[in-house]
């Protein structure tokens, strides 16, 4: 499938398919913490690889991401992907962890934070498939805080073999003044495209 | 002196004095290449172990097999000579620590070892390679002394 296929139609459904999951995993995080979360409009885009650590900053920034990758009918990958001082927020609000904010993170920190991406990431793939009615299973989760670029790349391995380009959604959600950021991000397979449009009722021109 | 930079499954050559850096090394691997007399260098970011995986339109730069003898041509055509070329590598980390050890969560390691075997076949020896573990890289190479300076988020900077 080749992404110059999609018309502005098609890119709107993929925003709503972003806004539905990203939303209930906001759901899911707000009632974590009892705190409200806002979040923005979905992003996407069809970008150069190169291009896509730019929605966290750039290639160099350091970030906090739990990975997933999505096998079933509509296979992919999945990233949440935090700040360090949001990641820090999160442990404190949600396990009373108090960490200093140049402490690195220990054994127990990482697993919360793992854990919490895997709630989120999970609730964000099952409302897609409760909506579409598709198989999706995701992997165990993995968390790894490095450099944005290291980390995203990953989730490109696979379609590099087909090209140079991804399709990604991207949902920015936050918490009060932004002091809580973070990404919601789904790379799906080019191959499955077709696949969940056709789920969705959406005719490919 | 400028900085040529080098994106994702890109390569590109320098001259001294300028240097040459590719950011956010993950299981991806940066292959820089070094001619001591001319002072030509060359840096490839190697995405994939091989070619032959390839759908659609090949992108040379993205793969080991390829990147890197396009990288030795597009240097003999700047000057270099490739009998007086070394090689570093740097990269080739796994990011994350699954417990499946599927192919893809292998790539890391599977892309030096690709990169070691280009070299080997184009009679390139390399000279320092700093690969492996679990963390990203930023690498930077100065074309008038051949030093590769790495630098990570948790071990600081080194140089090779």
């Amino acid at each position: 499938m080749k992404f110059d296929q999609f018309g502005d139609f098609q890119l709107d459904v993929l925003r709503e398919v972003g806004n539905i999951g990203a939303g209930n995993a906001a759901t899911a995080l707000s009632r974590l913490i009892s705190k409200e979360i806002d979040m923005k409009v979905p992003q996407v885009k069809i970008i150069s690889f190169d291009e896509i650590a730019d929605f966290v900053g750039g290639n160099e920034s350091l970030v906090v991401c739990v990975f997933l990758q999505v096998k079933g009918d509509i296979p992919g990958n999945m990233f949440f992907i935090i700040s360090l001082p949001s990641a820090k927020k999160l442990l404190r609000e949600l396990m009373g962890i108090e960490t200093d904010d140049d402490e690195w993170f220990d054994e127990m920190e990482l697993s919360a934070l793992n854990e919490i991406g895997n709630i989120l990431t999970g609730s964000y793939l099952s409302s897609l498939a409760d909506f579409t009615k598709l198989n999706m299973q995701p992997s165990p989760p993995a968390v790894a805080i490095d450099m944005a670029g290291a980390i995203l790349s990953y989730g490109l391995l696979e379609i590099g073999h087909t090209g140079d380009f991804a399709l990604t959604i991207d949902t920015a959600f936050f918490q009060g003044n932004e002091e809580l950021e973070g990404h919601f991000f789904l790379v799906p397979d080019p191959t499955a495209l077709p696949q969940l449009f056709r789920a969705l009722g959406v005719p490919l021109e | 002196m400028n900085i040529v930079k080098v994106g994702m499954a890109d390569l590109n050559i320098a001259k001294s004095p300028d240097h040459i850096r590719t950011t956010g090394l993950g299981s991806c691997v940066g292959v820089v290449l070094f001619d001591s007399h001319s002072k030509i260098s060359g840096m490839a970011h190697v995405m994939l172990p091989d070619s032959s995986l390839s759908k659609g339109l090949l992108n040379v730069a993205k793969y080991a097999n390829t990147a890197i003898p396009k990288l030795i041509e597009e240097m003999e055509r700047a000057g270099a000579n490739t009998r007086r070329i070394v090689a570093k590598l740097a990269g080739g980390a796994q990011m994350f620590a699954f417990t499946s050890t599927s192919d893809t969560m292998r790539i890391g390691p599977r892309n030096v070892e690709a990169c070691r075997m280009a070299l080997q076949e184009a009679r390139i020896p390399i000279v320092a390679e700093d690969t492996g573990g679990n963390c990203g890289r930023t690498i930077e190479l100065d074309s008038c002394t051949g030093m590769l300076n790495i630098r990570t988020v948790n071990q600081g900077v080194k140089e090779i």
